[in-house]
């Protein structure tokens, strides 16, 4: 088994041949033509539809359910409810970058005492056409007790506020509070001391901000289809960036064992973070149990909207303290997160990043976990970071004006760089935040001149990123090709890029190569493709399981020459001699090798288990210029640069369509997504008709700039990019507009509204 | 509840299906004829990952009624290569990485296709407004109109 | 739900006036089918009235254009003599959604679901169209301004139905046209809109205006105070400031999840300037 050692970045001497070179990803056709089956996609034999009944209050008890006459419908063949599912203890589990508690989710999934936001599940039905099922929903009779709601993180935070939850009592304070609260948890990131550095500050600026919830908004809602035959066996067709975390989720909810559970991903349309918990698999499967046949559920877009976690909405405030020279003495932040119904919103990775991009002595940034009557909140690319760099990097472009320095030559003054301790903990390697702010710097859009109403504003952002668990399979097929199975679900083309490592190493050409996803049912454990992870640790499992693949055929090729294994190497996907002293012997092909298999020992594999370490951090610099129309508040976008730090680019496209595709989402958030409730605590926009993603026509060409500072941790430099490439963006507009107004708006979106009362304000009008 | 019958040609094929009141025409192409290449985003007719050809006109599916349809001919993205050979701008969109999750794509392919053959050289703004009725979450829409483009210049050169 | 089909228009009428329950017109569904999805209707009938040919087409007639009112935007955009002496109208009708839902998306409807926004009717006021109705009780025409009465809701007697939009003839140096606000570049409803058309003389003064306000009250404002404002001038700078002015202080908007109260009646009066503008454009050319 190839070691850490064996793992590590080598700096080729050659030139690679597939690595870095943009080929066409394998499951490409089928996207194009419509052939590749998502969630909602499959069809079984005897198949039926389900649909949910939701919440219409946002905060009720709920008294009693009555099935009865939603169960006597011609066509219904199966009715749940909570009764139909175990309670859970408390207890932790680990999805993506943030963790959860199981008794939490039993309660997301289907309420048990109460409706806790507007959407909440309460009963699910399955019959033999969707119409019937929705016709089902309504006959159901539920005896809600309406109760006061709360909905902003502040107004929650209040000693008066309704309470969720009579249980919770504040973590992480001490003495631990007597009264129970809204306020799930207190965390701290502590490095120096703050006290300290603000005393040496000739300068400080002290902010707040607000930012409200925003959606991951992917295009694909939520689907699975469950089928539960009567021998015990479960099996589930889903949409999910983890298929391993549904089957353990789901038999867990269901009360099955883990292996009875056989779990298949399907294509996903889009995740980002809030595919990383589930919300029908379980219901599917219960519905399927109660009546022994296969069951399809498809969230409506309403449904999508109201149920499932957006990202937090924020109050935060901040204060950075520098020497008028640029140096920053200390950065302080305090961040309130909502997390919806149940605890758990991302501000601690949001606390560990907030001053991430920056060499400094003293920080101290103190989280509030806040639960309140919305959704829970699920991970949203780079969870939390985005939310407090909006705020940091805000404070940083306000000081850079304060001070008379150029905001990227404030950063690059105080930029974090190799051997920077980060205040969450750990010391840098090599890192590319001075070259993703010089990648800005240098660029010809960071030189264009700016006309009237324009602007031009600049932010850094970070991400750390994650390995984790990882299982591959590598057999080679009888005619030399290649079977790779992993177990990660591809959002993006990450299979193509993790093949493409895999044929570098063997040498021959990636389409002799074929990545399958596989069930789990044929691999080890593998953690979900979130945090950045997949082309990194399933990349470097593959480059591992690879090597292993290669010392057996040239084991093979030894036996087959009779000379000692040492005396064959494998160079350009063959099996050669060492040396002419090895012997004279023509090179043999995988294809050679493959054909003698069954003489020489039998079928060639490999395959490795790890917990994969070394992720790379990987930062962000971005520049977006602005026109505001005065008399309006609109703010279009002219130009946006996104550099950032990919460690080493498998494949170049997909590396710039992950910074184009994160910029626009933070380009959304910035101007106008949202969510906005109704004083009866109901989500008023639930749809892509008011819940305002950019469409193509809001935006121009989004410029992406690969900087490539070696991971050393994986043998290609590989470092997650999948996140970063948000963080900066909404900061990056406040800028902007900042620039080309002299408007300071601290608070998200920017949308007309907003920005033409604050212009009015500013006029005296 | 009782059904319609409705014949139509889907992708230059005459079809037969019972289509509920209630249904779309994306339910019925979905669910009745198991053609699950056009996706439902919204069904609302705000998101465009439904898009179909109905006799020649670029429509949102989910805003159609299943029971409408009869004697109409629709085309959907399965009938967009010919054979082996894909569309141009089906090849495009593989070539410059023009997809992430794939889930928008064929409502875009089947959009930009009308596209191309109302407007063979659209500038990049004509182009972005054409197809702003199909949202992508992915790409940020820049390979996407780059692809357009570079297959409109390709169709008229060719 | 029952779905028919008619042929006729008087079978069309029949079918709307005999049926008890809840009845529905689809012309082009891109109300309609969000609204049956959104569980916000439940019609037990819903009657197509697409292949009625007369409800399909765009007509010159002696004394104007009539418009079939199931005629689709994208349909109407391709007549290049409608567009040519009507532009305002157009391009209210081509800024409803996108290129999917122009593909289907009908004046008729767009005026009878009676939403205060409804981009097609502030356009369709300021040129004075009015509506052919067929019911039970024979033919009327009333103008476009007398059919949404309130949010969701039509002057239309039971049984009736709009089968076309007639626009007459406007004197030469007649110039419309219609702009709206809203927050992205496309596919969002009109947080504020504005339709108007003028008239100016060979001397370049304003002889006749209207001036049609939409989203920014129950019904869209015909308002005689933002055209007199014009009328007379030679809608130079001065006179664009009193349109303006009475522009917003028509507007009488709620807040939304679209909008504040402040923010539609200050760019009410933005967006009125801007749309004159245009339309004194076209007028000086034609």
């Amino acid at each position: 088994m190839s070691t850490a050692e064996d793992l590590r970045y080598q700096e080729k001497t050659h030139e690679l041949k597939w690595v870095g070179k943009n080929v066409t990803r394998t499951d490409g056709v089928d996207k194009v033509t419509g052939r590749a089956l998502f969630g909602a996609d499959l069809i079984m034999p005897g198949m039926l539809f389900g649909a949910v009944l939701r919440s219409p209050h946002a905060h009720a008890k709920i008294n009693g359910i009555d099935t009865s006459k939603a169960e006597a419908l011609n066509g219904v063949k199966a009715v749940i409810t909570r009764d139909d599912f175990a309670d859970q203890p408390s207890e932790m589990i680990q999805v993506g970058e943030l963790s959860v508690n199981i008794r939490d989710v039993i309660r997301n999934v289907m309420a048990r005492e109460k409706a806790m936001y507007d959407g909440h599940a309460i009963a699910a039905v399955t019959a033999t056409s969707a119409s019937i099922a929705r016709k089902a929903l309504k006959l159901i009779e539920v005896d809600y007790e309406v109760l006061p709601h709360v909905i902003d993180v502040v107004d929650a935070m209040k000693p008066d506020a309704p309470l969720l939850n009579e249980k919770m009592f504040t973590d992480g304070i001490d003495p631990k509070p007597e009264k129970p609260s809204n306020i799930a948890k207190r965390l701290e990131i502590k490095l120096g001391d703050v006290e300290e550095g603000f005393a040496e500050a000739d300068v400080i600026i002290e902010r707040e901000y607000k930012t409200r919830p925003v959606h991951q908004g992917y295009i694909e809602p939520h689907a699975c289809v469950a089928s539960y035959t009567e021998d015990g066996q479960g099996e589930v067709w889903a949409s999910t960036p983890g298929h391993f975390l549904v089957r353990a989720i789901t038999a867990r909810l269901c009360g099955m064992e883990v292996s009875k559970v056989k779990v298949t991903a399907s294509e996903i349309g889009g995740g980002f973070g809030g595919k990383n918990i589930i919300y029908l698999e379980p219901l599917a499967m219960a519905l399927s149990r109660k009546c022994g046949r296969p069951v399809k559920m498809a969230m409506h877009r309403n449904e999508v909207f109201r149920a499932t976690g957006p990202t937090s909405g924020s109050h935060m405030r901040v204060k950075i303290g520098a020497k008028r020279n640029g140096k920053i003495t200390a950065g302080w932040a305090e961040l309130m997160f909502q997390a919806g119904a149940f605890p758990g919103s991302p501000v601690f990775p949001a606390a560990m990043c907030a001053y991430a991009c920056y060499d400094l002595e003293n920080v101290l940034v103190i989280g509030w976990d806040v639960i309140a009557n919305r959704p829970k909140t699920t991970a949203y690319r780079a969870p939390g970071a985005q939310i407090s760099a909006f705020a940091v990097e805000s404070a940083m472009d306000e000081l850079a004006r304060e001070l008379g320095i150029d905001p990227i030559e404030l950063r690059l003054m105080n930029a974090a760089k190799e051997g920077t301790k980060a205040a969450y903990g750990p010391t840098f390697g090599p890192i590319g935040q001075v070259e993703s702010l010089k990648a800005i710097k240098n660029h010809p859009n960071y030189k264009v001149p700016l006309g009237p109403n324009q602007g031009r504003g600049v932010a850094s952002g970070f991400w750390f990123n994650i390995g984790g668990e990882t299982s591959v399979t590598m057999n080679v097929n009888d005619d030399g090709t290649i079977a790779l199975t992993l177990g990660n679900p591809d959002l993006s083309g990450t299979r193509t890029s993790i093949s493409v490592m895999a044929a570098e190493e063997l040498g021959i050409e990636p389409d002799r190569i074929r990545p399958t996803v596989g069930d789990t049912t044929s691999l080890g454990f593998n953690f979900i493709s979130a945090g950045s992870r997949t082309t990194f640790a399933v990349g470097k499992a593959t480059v591992g399981v690879s090597r292993l693949v290669i010392e057996e055929l040239r084991a093979r090729a030894a036996a087959q020459w009779d000379i000692p294994v040492d005396a064959v190497v494998w160079e350009d996907g063959c099996a050669r001699p060492a040396s002419s002293n090895a012997g004279d012997f023509e090179p043999l092909t995988l294809e050679d090798i493959a054909r003698e298999a069954k003489k020489t020992g039998g079928p060639i594999a490999g395959h490795i288990e790890t917990n994969v370490t070394g992720a790379g951090p990987s930062f962000a610099t971005e520049a977006v210029d602005i026109e505001v129309d005065p008399e309006t508040g609109h703010i279009k976008v002219l130009r946006f640069t996104a550099a950032q730090d990919a460690g080493k680019a498998i494949q170049p496209n997909f590396v710039e369509g992950q910074y184009q595709g994160a910029a626009v989402q933070g380009i959304g958030w910035a101007l106008n997504e949202e969510y906005i409730y109704d004083e009866k605590g109901r989500l008023d926009n639930p749809g892509f008709l008011d819940y305002r993603m950019p469409v193509a026509s809001d935006l121009p060409m989004i410029d992406a700039v690969i900087v490539e500072v070696p991971n050393p941790n994986h043998p290609y430099g590989v470092r997650g990019i999948g996140e970063t490439s948000i963080v900066p963006v909404m900061a990056a507009v406040a800028n902007a507009l900042e620039d080309a107004t002299d408007l300071r708006i601290t608070e998200l979106p920017l949308s007309p509204p907003r920005v033409l009362k604050a212009l009015n304000e500013k006029n005296g009008g | 509840m009782s059904r319609y019958h409705v014949s139509a040609t889907v992708n230059g094929d005459d079809v037969e299906f019972l289509s509920e009141p209630e249904q779309t025409l994306l339910d019925v192409l979905r669910d009745e004829l198991q053609l699950t290449g056009t996706k439902e985003g919204c069904a609302s007719g705000d998101c465009g990952a439904c898009s179909v050809m109905l006799d020649g006109r670029l429509v949102c599916s989910c805003l159609v009624m299943g029971a409408e349809v009869g004697s109409r001919s629709i085309e959907t993205i399965e009938g967009m290569a010919e054979g082996e050979q894909l569309h141009p701008l089906q090849q495009k969109f593989l070539d410059y990485a023009a997809l992430q999750c794939g889930y928008c794509t064929p409502g875009i392919l089947v959009a930009a296709k009308d596209l191309l053959e109302r407007n063979p050289d659209p500038t990049e703004t004509e182009a972005r407004f054409y197809l702003a009725g199909n949202l992508c979450r992915c790409t940020g829409y820049d390979k996407i109109i780059r692809a357009v483009m570079d297959t409109a210049a390709e169709m008229r050169g060719a | 739900m029952r779905y028919e089909a008619p042929d006729t228009m008087e079978a069309a009428v029949d079918l709307l006036a005999n049926e008890d329950g809840i009845t529905r017109v689809l012309a082009g569904g891109t109300d309609l089918l969000v609204q049956l999805r959104a569980e916000m209707v439940e019609p037990d009938l819903v009657v197509d009235v697409k292949r009625i040919e007369a409800m399909r087409t765009v007509a010159k007639e002696s004394d104007g254009f009539r418009v079939g009112a199931a005629v689709t935007g994208a349909e109407l955009g391709e007549h290049a003599e409608f567009k040519a002496i009507w532009p305002g109208v157009l391009e209210a009708f081509e800024l409803i959604g996108s290129t999917q839902v122009q593909g289907r998306a009908t004046m008729g409807g767009n005026l009878c679901n009676a939403s205060p926004a409804a981009d097609s009717v502030p356009a369709m006021i300021a040129a004075s169209a009015s509506v052919a109705i067929q019911g039970p009780d024979g033919q009327r025409e009333i103008p476009v301004e007398d059919v949404a009465i309130a949010p969701g809701q039509t002057s239309l007697g039971k049984g009736e139905l709009v089968t076309s939009f007639f626009f007459p003839d406007a004197p030469p140096r007649t110039g419309d046209a219609y702009l709206r606000f809203i927050p992205r570049t496309e596919m969002d409803i009109a947080v504020v809109g504005a339709g108007i058309c003028l008239t100016l003389d060979d001397a370049g003064i304003c002889t006749a205006a209207r001036v049609a306000l939409g989203a920014v009250a129950a019904q869209v404002l015909l308002v005689s105070e933002a055209a007199d404002a014009l009328i007379g001038t030679p809608v130079d700078d001065a006179a664009l400031g009193k349109l303006s002015e009475a522009a917003s202080a028509a507007a009488k908007p709620i807040d939304d999840k679209r909008g504040t109260k402040e923010f539609r009646i200050q760019v009410m009066g933005v967006i009125a300037r801007r749309t004159a503008k245009v339309a004194l454009t076209r007028a000086s050319s034609n």
